[in-house]
């Protein structure tokens, strides 16, 4: 139950710290500049790029925030679904099943030929990269509602769907919550592939674009956005989730990356 | 003593009956023409060995699934058709978590889609002496506490049938028998069905004490101790009944 964010942030920094220091010793034994820019050199392409990063990045925050929201939606209607309805299981889950089989990246070439070179196909992409953990995740939590829960509900005459949007939807929001953090940092890969695939504009195209005339440093810079974009992310929906759900202990646990094991 | 939300009259039945019950899982039978009665405003208890079927013969009551072949009969003495409003208090207090203490005594308005009726939940949780903690949620509550607010759920579904299957095991024994005093002043005008493993539970609360043993399994009436419920556990007379009633739960099996 104790809350050190200070010391666990001190803790964040010191490591980044460490980080950094190992980065600019390679830079001094002499990793050439061109595989390995400084430190110094990728914060100041940082500042002096900044307008073209910022635009790249407003791109695919928008493609990110799109696709998580509408994978989300999907995967959670997907679970309610399945668990309402008995007889769709044994059809659809195998299915669901045998789409995770094809590996979504095999499929982005196909994604930009279908939805183009736009947002869509990128929005697409992080809609399927994060589909099925949210489905899963979401529908576990459904089927492991506490029985007696369930006994009681009926006992006091509580039809199907009121026992699934008021006991067992409550009862499943944890999993569910840590299906959306899984997704938060898996979201990004998502638009980040489709625009490596094909696409005019982007971080990931940035990246391409900057990889083919050797600017190492401005990939660095790229990189550190997408790496801001992703742990912003990752904390305003770890937050958005503790906010869904006051009734659960303000456990360590919910700060995993930060505090480690330190429960 | 008679609670201020005691039921109407129309719903206080004369009793109730058991008639013809039968449970089996595949060609193992549990029980089979089994029967009893519940006098009006009566506490009875059930015990037996764990395995005999009393729960399940409790859940096959509430109208809950147990088996494919199990079937029973209740009805009300009277021969008033039963309208099957029965509260049920399970082996823990069955709290929702994400539920305020007062949305959790008000819970069975919701699964009906009734209206809700804040206002005799928060008398109920006045009368088991947690109307301050109506806005918490329950894991702030003790064990006791949370029992209490399970007392109030069940008080607030008006059902004139209560089935209950060792609700308060899971409390150590002071808490217990408070909750014992509270509830046997709460549910005088209820029908109570409690299946217990501890006899002494048993013998303090019974108007009735019923014994399922033998396979398959029949129910034995025991006579309980004399005074009215809840009786002193140090008393005499249950510290008498307690020895018989040991005897007649583990003799063998005929």
């Amino acid at each position: 139950m104790t809350r050190v964010p200070c010391l666990a942030l001190l803790r964040l920094i010191l490591a980044t710290a460490v980080l950094i220091a190992l980065w600019q010793l390679m830079v001094f034994l002499g990793a050439p500049r061109y595989m390995l820019p400084s430190p110094l050199s990728v914060l100041h392409t940082l500042v002096a790029q900044a307008v073209l990063l910022w635009h790249h990045a407003l791109v695919t925050l928008g493609e990110i925030v799109a696709g998580f929201l509408c994978g989300t939606l999907l995967g959670t209607v997907t679970a309610l679904t399945l668990s309402r309805w008995a007889f769709l299981r044994s059809t659809v889950l195998p299915l669901l099943l045998l789409t995770q089989a094809i590996p979504v990246f095999a499929i982005a070439p196909l994604l930009v030929l279908w939805f183009g070179y736009g947002p869509g196909s990128k929005i697409v992409m992080a809609t399927l990269i994060i589909y099925f953990p949210v489905a899963s995740t979401c529908y576990d939590g459904l089927r492991q509602t506490q029985p007696g829960w369930l006994d009681l509900a009926t006992t006091m005459g509580g039809s199907a769907n009121r026992q699934l949007f008021y006991i067992r939807l409550p009862a499943a929001l944890p999993s569910l919550a840590s299906g959306l953090r899984m997704a938060a940092t898996a979201a990004p890969i998502g638009a980040i592939i489709g625009e490596w695939v094909g696409s005019s504009a982007g971080l990931g195209y940035l990246m391409l674009q900057a990889n083919g005339r050797m600017q190492t440093d401005l990939m660095f810079a790229a990189l550190i956005v997408l790496l801001i974009i992703t742990i912003t992310l990752y904390f305003t929906v770890d937050r958005l989730c503790r906010l869904a759900m006051p009734w659960q202990p303000d456990r360590a646990g919910r700060h995993a990356l930060i505090n480690g094991e330190r429960a | 003593m008679r609670p201020s939300d005691s039921l109407s009259d129309s719903l206080v039945p004369d009793g109730f009956r058991v008639l013809d019950a039968r449970l089996a899982f595949g060609t193992r039978v549990l029980f089979d023409d089994v029967s009893l009665s519940l006098p009006a405003s009566s506490w009875s208890c059930l015990l037996g060995k764990s395995g005999c079927g009393k729960s399940s013969l409790l859940r096959m009551m509430a109208g809950l699934d147990v088996s494919s072949d199990a079937r029973l009969t209740l009805m009300d003495t009277s021969h008033r058709p039963f309208d099957k409003r029965i509260a049920w208090m399970g082996q823990q207090d069955l709290l929702l978590p994400w539920r305020r203490v007062i949305d959790n005594v008000q819970l069975g308005a919701v699964m009906r889609g009734e209206r809700h009726d804040t206002d005799r939940a928060m008398a109920l949780l006045e009368r088991v002496g947690l109307g301050q903690a109506a806005r918490r949620y329950p894991q702030t509550l003790s064990g006791g506490e949370r029992a209490r607010v399970a007392l109030a759920r069940t008080l607030f579904e008006q059902a004139p049938l209560v089935l209950m299957d060792e609700p308060f095991a899971a409390l150590d024994a002071m808490t217990r028998l408070d909750i014992h005093a509270q509830a046997c002043e709460l549910l005088s005008d209820r029908i109570v069905l409690m299946v217990t493993h501890d006899p002494l539970e048993a013998l303090r609360l019974s108007d009735q004490l019923l014994v399922m043993r033998d396979s398959p399994a029949r129910i034995e009436r025991v006579l309980p101790p004399e005074g009215a419920p809840p009786r002193d556990p140090a008393g005499a007379s249950i510290s008498h009944h307690h020895g018989q009633l040991l005897k007649a739960l583990t003799e063998q099996d005929a």
